[in-house]
Formats: C-alpha cells, sequence, structure tokens
C-alpha cells in the first residue's frame, strides 16, 4: 500500500484506494497479460477442455479413424477395473503418506529446530535437504534404487541385525514413499522457514514467561499465525505428490506387479502402452478432481480453526 | 533466569543439534552409493568402498552420443523454457502487481491453484492434441508446453518480487506520460533482477531435471534431454554400466548445483522461497 495518508482531498482518497493509475481502459491494462494467457488457453486450458470431450470417446492410437462418443463408458468401466481402483487407493496412500503425513511433518520440524540455530548449522542443514531437492527426478531414482537394493547402503548398514533384503521388492508403497519425503521435504522446510522468520518472537516469549510448554506454544500461537503457510504448502505438495510419475518409475516401475502402481504410472500404461487415450483421459479428469477435492478439504479446515 | 531454565535450555540445545545431525545424516545417505560407484571401476548396486578409484567411468559416459548431445538438448529446452517463462511471466505480473484492487486475493488463489495442478494428468490429453497437429517429437512445442506448466507459478512468484518494487517510483513516470511497456522496462525490470533471476534459475532447475514431459512428447533419442536418456540408455541394455550411470548422474546434476550455490551468492546467502511463496 501507499504512504500516502488519505486524510486531506477526498481526490487523494479516491486515487489511493481505486486505481493508482487511470488508463484508457481495461483493454490496454490486461495487455501484458495476453501472451501468457495464449499460452495458457494453447496449451494448457485447450488440452483440458479436450480432455473433458476425450474422456467420453473410444480415441485410441490403433489406427482405428472413427472417434465415437461412448458417453460414461470410460467412467463405469473404471468403477468396474479392480486395477484402477487398486492404483487410486495406492495414490491416496502415496500422497498422505509422503506429502500430508511426511514432507508437511518434517519440513515444518526442521523449520522449526533451525530456528535460531547458528549460521552455519543452517547453512549445512538447508543445504543437505535442498540437494535432496535439487537433484533431478531420475538421479533421485536411481540413487534410491541403489540404496534400498539387496545390496545396497542400507542393507550394508543394517547386515549386522540380519535383515538385509531387496526393499523395493518386500515394502514397494513403503519406499516410494520414504524417497519422495527425502525428495519433497526441501520445499516445506522453505515455505516454513519463511513463515516462522514472521512471526514475532515477544509473542512466544510472552507465552514462555506466563508459563506456557513447548508444544502449548506452538499449538497455540505459532500454528495459527502459520496457517495460510500450512493451507497453501499442503495444497501445492497434494498437488505435486498425486502428479509423481518418474520417481516411482525409475525405483520400481510400479512394481513388483502392480503393488506400487499409482494412479499416474496405471494412466501412462493405458494410454501409451495399451493406446487407449480416451480411458487414459479419463483418468486423468479423476486426478484432477481428487486434487481439486483435497484443495476444499485444506480450505475448509482451516476456516473452521478460525 | 534461574539456574533450572538455563539447564533446560542446554539440553534443549544437545538435542535440537543431534535431531539435526541424524536428519543431515540421513538425507545424505541415499548420495553415498552415487559418490562411491562413480570413482570405482568395477561399481555395481553397492556403496562397497574397495580403495581402487579410477576417472575411467566419468571418460567412459564423455562423448557425444551418451553425454554431449543429450545434456546440450537439456540446456535448450530448460533454457528456452525459463526465458520463455520470465518474459511471459514479467508481463503478466505487472497487471497482477499494479492493479491488485481490481483483481483481488481470489484470483491469486485461482493462479496458485493452477500451480499445482498435476501435470501428469494434463498430459495424455497434451500429446493427444500434439499427435493430431503434428507436433510430437518437436522441440519448440515441447519447449512451449512447459512454458504453460510452469507460468502459473514464475507468475506467481514474480507479482510477489514486484510488489517490492515501490508503485511511488512510477508514479512520477506516468505523470510524464510513460505508458506501462516504458515504466515496467525502465523502472521495475531494473530494481527486481534478483527476482528475475530466481524465477529464471527456478524455472531452469526444475525443467532440467522434468522428466516426464520430455519422455511423452520427444521420440526420436537425438532430441531427448539428459534426464531422459539417463533412463533410456541405462535401462535399454542387460548388463547395466553402474559406475558410468552414477558419473553420468553426477555430471548432470552438476549445474543444478552450479546455479543453486550461484543462487545464494547473487542474493547473499538468504535464499529462500521467502519472496516466493509467501501467500
Amino acid at each position: 500500500m501507499t504512504s500516502v495518508a488519505p486524510l486531506e482531498a477526498p481526490a487523494v482518497r479516491a486515487l489511493d484506494a481505486a486505481p493508482r493509475r487511470r488508463p484508457r481502459n481495461w483493454l490496454v491494462r490486461l495487455a501484458p497479460m495476453a501472451p501468457a494467457l495464449l499460452l495458457l488457453l494453447v496449451f494448457f486450458a485447450g488440452p483440458m477442455l479436450w480432455s473433458v470431450y476425450t474422456a467420453f470417446t473410444n480415441l485410441a492410437l490403433t489406427g482405428s479413424s472413427t472417434v465415437d462418443f461412448i458417453g460414461i463408458d470410460n467412467f463405469t468401466r473404471m468403477a468396474r477395473d479392480p486395477s484402477f481402483l487398486h492404483s487410486l487407493e495406492l495414490t491416496l496412500i502415496f500422497v498422505v503418506g509422503s506429502a500430508v503425513i511426511g514432507q508437511n511433518t518434517l519440513g515444518l520440524l526442521i523449520a522449526l529446530l533451525l530456528r535460531g540455530r547458528s549460521k552455519v548449522a543452517r547453512a549445512a542443514v538447508t543445504g543437505v535437504v535442498i540437494a535432496a531437492w535439487a537433484v533431478p527426478e531420475t538421479v533421485a531414482g536411481f540413487c534410491w534404487y541403489a540404496f534400498l537394493y539387496r545390496t545396497g547402503t542400507l542393507n550394508a548398514l543394517l547386515g549386522h541385525f540380519g535383515i538385509a533384503q531387496n526393499w523395493l521388492y518386500t515394502t514397494p508403497m513403503l519406499a516410494v514413499i520414504i524417497a519422495n519425503v527425502w525428495r519433497g521435504t526441501a520445499f516445506s522446510m522453505l515455505v516454513y522457514s519463511a513463515a516462522l522468520s514472521e512471526v514475532p518472537p515477544d509473542l512466544t516469549e510472552a507465552a514462555a514467561v506466563d508459563g506456557a510448554s513447548g508444544w502449548q506454544r506452538l499449538r497455540h500461537i505459532t500454528l495459527p499465525l502459520i496457517r495460510r503457510a500450512i493451507v497453501s504448502n499442503l495444497m501445492l505438495i497434494t498437488l505435486q505428490t498425486l502428479a509423481t510419475f518418474g520417481l516411482i518409475y525409475v525405483m520400481t516401475g510400479g512394481g513388483p506387479g502392480t503393488a506400487s502402481q499409482t494412479t499416474p504410472l496405471y494412466m501412462y500404461q493405458q494410454s501409451f502402452k495399451f493406446y487407449q487415450l480416451g480411458y487414459g483421459t479419463a483418468m486423468a479428469l479423476v486426478l484432477l478432481v481428487v486434487g481439486a477435492l483435497f484443495s476444499v478439504i485444506y480450505l475448509r479446515l482451516i476456516r473452521l480453526e478460525d | 533466569m534461574t539456574d533450572l531454565t538455563v539447564a533446560r535450555r542446554g539440553t534443549t540445545r544437545t538435542v535440537t543439534f543431534v535431531v539435526l545431525a541424524i536428519i543431515a545424516v540421513a538425507f545424505l545417505l541415499p548420495f553415498a552409493w552415487l559418490v562411491i560407484a562413480s570413482v570405482q571401476p568395477g561399481a555395481a548396486l553397492s556403496a562397497h568402498l574397495d580403495w581402487t578409484f579410477s576417472t575411467a567411468n566419468f571418460r567412459a559416459v564423455l562423448n557425444p552420443d551418451t553425454m554431449y548431445r543429450p545434456i546440450l538438448n537439456s540446456v535448450i529446452i530448460s533454457g528456452g523454457t525459463a526465458l520463455l517463462t520470465v518474459f511471459v511471466a514479467v508481463l503478466a505480473a505487472y497487471p497482477l502487481s499494479r492493479y491488485q484492487s481490481r483483481f483481488g486475493r481470489s484470483f491469486l488463489y485461482i493462479i496458485l491453484f493452477s500451480t499445482g495442478l498435476p501435470i501428469t494428468a494434463v498430459m495424455v490429453p497434451v500429446y493427444a492434441m500434439y499427435s493430431r497437429i503434428n507436433l510430437v517429437d518437436s522441440i519448440p512445442a515441447t519447449i512451449a508446453f512447459m512454458s504453460a506448466a510452469s507460468l502459473p507459478f514464475a507468475a506467481w512468484m514474480m507479482k510477489n518480487f514486484m510488489d517490492g518494487v515501490p508503485i511511488s517510483l512510477e508514479e512520477a513516470a506516468w505523470t510524464d506520460g510513460a505508458g506501462w511497456f516504458q515504466s515496467l522496462h525502465r523502472i521495475v525490470l531494473p530494481l527486481m533482477v534478483p527476482g528475475l533471476t530466481v524465477v529464471f534459475i527456478f524455472t531452469f532447475v526444475l525443467q532440467w531435471g522434468n522428466f516426464f514431459v520430455p519422455f511423452i512428447l520427444l521420440l526420436s533419442p537425438e532430441k531427448q534431454p539428459a534426464s531422459v536418456t539417463i533412463y533410456t540408455f541405462f535401462s535399454q541394455y542387460g548388463q547395466v554400466a553402474y559406475g558410468e550411470l552414477a558419473a553420468f548422474s553426477i555430471l548432470y546434476t552438476l549445474p543444478v548445483v552450479v546455479f543453486y550455490s550461484a543462487l545464494s551468492r547473487v542474493l547473499g546467502g538468504a535464499f529462500s522461497l521467502t519472496g516466493a511463496v509467501k501467500g
């Protein structure tokens, strides 16, 4: 907001409150947005709208030139397709386990622990955590593949306990969840560090003087103050995690069998291996709806907190 | 302050330190294999150190087919995407930052929501559309899609950075009759170079590692970026040369490390998403 105190003349106030400058018309105002809107319309909104139509057809890449409108067949087929339902279940486990619980909690924990630490400690911990985030997806997948392999680093460390095994084969979902926590925590950590730096320290100090425990201060002062950051963070990491493909594809390929085949992997298989584009697109729509549902839930929960 | 609270504070400090150290080590462990395997000639999938080091793996991957061409493709694709995204995002951020009252928070929340839309879900319809108009396997078309996908978040960050440039600086230019373009170009942009750098590097690094989009949209191996060839190259052959895979991974990750250090240097070590994701 401008620093002009809107006391003097009404004219000044009007100038200050409404548009700070008066362009000829709204077209001129919005002109700079044209390239962005064009790009989004052609490459984003266009395909999305088209996908809504495609989801109701039997479009396939098998050479048959006719595309028939088949109504909600793709959706009823999904409801009866055990592989799809299984993949959706795995997707929900993956999102809740790795994003909502894992990344979110660990990111907040690290951000809280780093408050008031020395510069060196901060740089070391954030550096390592960000490194896991910055590494390209495929490299991250290979690192975890090797780490969890039968002769990998983890088993070398655990070897003395006699529980060495190929973790990718025995616990594939847990493996990809932990790998995704490792990879995504940096984002939550950065968001929460930024939010925490804006919490005035005197508030928590005053509560500490009044005898509030660390947990009470966190629960009743810090968390409510960073509420908005929590919602933004949960929304973003949920949507990102919902779409995770490369990491799982490199680590397990959806296997063994279909034990870690989340919906994006199943969608890939149906669309690009079996050429069922119509069916794949219908699944894409379901994924988008799931993402929207999560977002609505987060916004609701935070409302209730008020 | 009583002795008790001092003592308790000391314990808390130690516990915090230990927990942070455990977290740091846990985050480092998965990298162990990568580093060890890359310098050992007969490396397998184990982080077993047999104290024989060589640069054989690095020498083996440093040739045009394995390394140079995919990396060059990555530079073209990520660089092109980052440039286009920054350019379009700056323009889009200007009205968002300057005419807030009209657009309101809800509009910004729509942008924030669309930043996270699962790209994976959009890929199938995009592929269907591209295959219809013969854009599959085209690098410019891939760049256009990647820019569209990175745009919402870039515009969101850009708007927050632009909010930091006081509007009063522009008012003088407006009274002199400068249009939005002159005002943006002469006054706002020079003041937000750090913001532009952050958005550029952020987009570049994200697309440098992007696997799914080029994996779907680029079919011929000579057009694919390193993120895809690293997967296809090393999974095609029955006998995987793990040492070479590790060496390749390290070389391919190096630019990201350089960029991040440059970024924290530029912003005086204060690099975080502070300005970017405040909401």
